[in-house]
């Protein structure tokens, strides 16, 4: 296992000089990723955040191949590109260089868990040998943070704002870790940028699998959340204190739950620190908050459960 | 060596895209297309072929990962039609715009709704201004050797522009049809080995594919792209050139069909082509100097040579099977009318919209339209400019 100190030391592949936001968590969580791997890659990245600050034309931060299609297809791109690798390798067209690749697609949760669903749920279902990465900063931040599926509820996006008469998104987010796992593909993990080095023991393994991984990472961003971009990394491990970024992998359908925390904390650690849920601590909304706290504790149990960790009861 | 056989319109597809052999072939099947990815489907999991086939999810999917097999170095194909084409209308550009030689059949069919699986343009012309190439076949063995020569084109360097091979859905799709094949080591000799310039795949010459372009280059980009397009007549003429060689069959930006001393003409497109050739035949014979226009390659379309071709005519019908909904007229009308006026030739020409949703157009209808057009050369007035023809009104 590569410790943080070699990953620290090893080249960026993602260079620095992009134009991602201070605090931004996309880009932290892609050089982890992209360090883990140990093959030259070809990397797919759907519209969003990661995309129009990283390819800038003339320049790019990518010191691998990259592409950018579109916005709900970064999966379909990626599968294409891996076909083309298998294609030619049989033919025996490739540079001995070229033989072993990685193929990694980058997503946020708008063109993973909303537009681009239907092609990540084909090419997972299709079997290519690819790493799909879900950087989920929970909301459409490069349009200006419009409310997405991955959205948590109660928070203030600016087309689910917190009114007079509604408090912000009124639904849950969707569990879009459990629904890939669904899939029955060789790797899925849920993973958070305060654990680097958990983050990259899962990417390692989802480049070794063969066929499909996904790992969904939660990701900061200080001007969506309304949160301090020093506290950036912080904050992702109040989600996981508070039980509502849960730290999972599922092997061959094996579940296994990754970090607990020692003292589970109240949901209101994790909603005090952002901005978006600022209006939830009004008296009359003082029911979303135990609505969204029976929901967290409801999910972690669910996860408890399938991880083998709930206590007999 | 060639072969005569007796194949509809799909098979011989598929048996042009088994002796092309693409690297790769991202595709959903969608009538009147699905026997296309069937067939080719058979040749993948027979052995016939090296590609690797990519059963998607959707055609927007197929187009997806067709550009994503492309970027990477691969020949890559696909096939659609209708609904299809259109799901995939947002890659299109994205295709082309990034210069990647893709090649795919599209076997027309009208698009919904309402809902509807037989011929019309409406698919096509809807994508002709997405920057691909459009080549149209009058019969299973020009949508054949279109397919096989369009691979040449869109890999020219001059060019690297994907082409759409269009074939009208069931009229060519799924009638039989007498052909020549040619041998599949002719084929591949003649489309050659592709060698992208920087494939994805490259480790050592890592490339970014489909950058964020704004103000200050995509306008050279889209210019770049202009430049292309322009290039692409001699291309085609250059390619069918050598094709003759390979296949003794002529190939040209269109035909011209008894039009050296017409006096009145028709310009059309796809299967009804056919259709009009027996018309004038019969027209002919009646002492009417009747002509036709069979266009091939309608994207980029080329005004000069084809107003040439017409300059010469009293008057002229353009025959469209698609509606534009502008009330002034169909696509290929406005590009003839538009060719006309820049050559500042004396013809008079009208429009005809026939055939929507696979409505049958029959020779006595293609023969009422020169009659139309002698009237107006005789009377020296139009007075319908826009005609919908064999429809109940």
């Amino acid at each position: 296992m590569m410790s943080l100190k070699d990953i620290a030391k090893g080249e960026d592949r993602l260079s620095g000089g992009h134009r991602l936001c201070s605090g931004c968590g996309a880009g932290t969580v892609t050089r982890l990723i992209m360090n883990a791997s140990d093959n030259p890659a070809v990397v797919g990245a759907a519209t969003g955040c990661l995309e129009v600050s990283t390819t800038i034309y003339p320049y790019t931060a990518w010191e691998d191949s990259f592409i950018h299609n579109a916005f709900e297809n970064v999966a379909a791109t990626i599968s294409g590109a891996e076909a083309a690798h298998r294609s030619l390798k049989k033919q025996g067209k490739l540079k001995e260089a070229d033989e072993d690749k990685d193929f990694i697609a980058f997503g946020g949760d708008g063109g993973t868990y909303d537009i681009g669903f239907q092609s990540l749920s084909g090419a997972l279902e299709r079997g290519h040998d690819m790493v799909y990465v879900c950087y989920d900063n929970g909301a459409y931040m490069n349009t200006g943070i419009q409310r997405s599926s991955a959205t948590p509820k109660g928070a203030s996006t600016t087309t689910s704002p917190a009114g007079e008469e509604v408090p912000g998104k009124e639904q849950y987010r969707k569990e879009m870790t459990d629904i890939v796992a669904a899939h029955g593909i060789p790797y899925v993990a849920q993973a958070s940028p305060f654990k680097p080095n958990d983050l990259i023991r899962k990417a390692k393994k989802a480049f070794e699998v063969d066929g499909p991984a996904f790992i969904n990472v939660l990701a900061t961003c200080p001007r969506g959340w309304r949160s301090k971009t020093e506290e950036s990394i912080e904050i992702t491990k109040v989600a996981a204190d508070t039980c509502f970024w849960p730290l999972f992998e599922v092997e061959d359908g094996e579940w296994t739950l990754n970090y607990k925390p020692k003292e589970k904390k109240p949901i209101t650690d994790w909603l005090e620190r952002q901005g978006r849920f600022k209006h939830l601590f009004k008296p009359k909304n003082k029911h979303m908050i135990e609505e969204i706290q029976e929901h967290v504790d409801k999910r972690w149990n669910e996860i408890l459960k399938k991880c083998g960790e709930a206590e007999e009861e | 060596m060639s072969e005569q056989v007796a194949l509809t319109g799909n098979e011989v597809m598929s048996q042009a895209m088994r002796q092309i052999n693409p690297d790769v072939v991202a595709a959903y099947p969608i009538t009147p297309q699905t026997a296309i990815v069937q067939t080719f489907s058979q040749f993948v999991n027979d052995g016939d072929v090296d590609t690797e086939f990519v059963p998607t999810e959707s055609e927007h999917s197929a187009m997806s990962a067709t550009v994503g097999a492309s970027a990477s170095g691969a020949r890559a194909m696909t096939a659609t039609a209708a609904n299809g084409l259109a799901l995939m209308w947002e890659v299109l550009y994205i295709a082309s715009g990034t210069r990647l030689p893709i090649v795919m059949p599209v076997v027309n069919r009208a698009l919904s709704g309402p809902i509807n699986i037989h011929c019309d343009h409406s698919d096509a012309m809807g994508a002709r201004d997405s920057g691909w190439i459009q080549l149209y076949a009058e019969n299973a063995q020009e949508a054949y050797d279109n397919a096989i020569q369009a691979v040449k084109i869109s890999e020219n360097k001059d060019v690297m522009l994907p082409t759409m091979v269009n074939m009208d859905g069931f009229i060519i799709s799924h009638a039989v049809e007498n052909l020549n094949l040619l041998a599949d080591e002719d084929v591949q000799d003649f489309v050659g080995e592709y060698h992208a310039e920087n494939p994805l795949l490259d480790s050592e010459n890592p490339v970014t594919v489909g950058p964020l372009d704004l103000q200050d280059f995509y306008f050279e980009h889209k210019m770049q792209q202009a430049v292309a397009a322009e290039n692409v007549k001699d291309v085609v003429l250059e390619v069918a050139e050598e094709y003759e060689e390979l296949s003794g069959r002529e190939y040209g930006l269109f035909e011209e069909y008894k039009l050296d001393d017409a006096e009145v003409a028709v310009v059309a497109l796809g299967s009804t082509t056919g259709t009009a050739k027996t018309a004038v035949d019969n027209l002919r014979e009646n002492g009417v100097k009747a002509g036709l226009s069979k266009i091939r390659l309608y994207r980029p379309f080329p005004a000069e040579e084809i107003a040439e071709a017409l300059a010469d005519l009293e008057a002229v019908a353009v025959m469209d099977r698609a509606e534009t909904f502008s009330t002034t007229g169909g696509p290929v009308f406005a590009d003839v009318r538009a060719a006309l006026y820049d050559m500042g030739a004396d013809v008079e020409a009208v429009n005809y919209i026939y055939g929507l949703g696979g409505r049958d157009l029959k020779v006595e209808e293609i023969e009422s339209v020169y009659k139309d057009l002698e009237e107006i050369v005789e009377t020296n007035t139009v007075e319908d400019r826009v005609q919908h023809l064999g429809v109940r009104e």
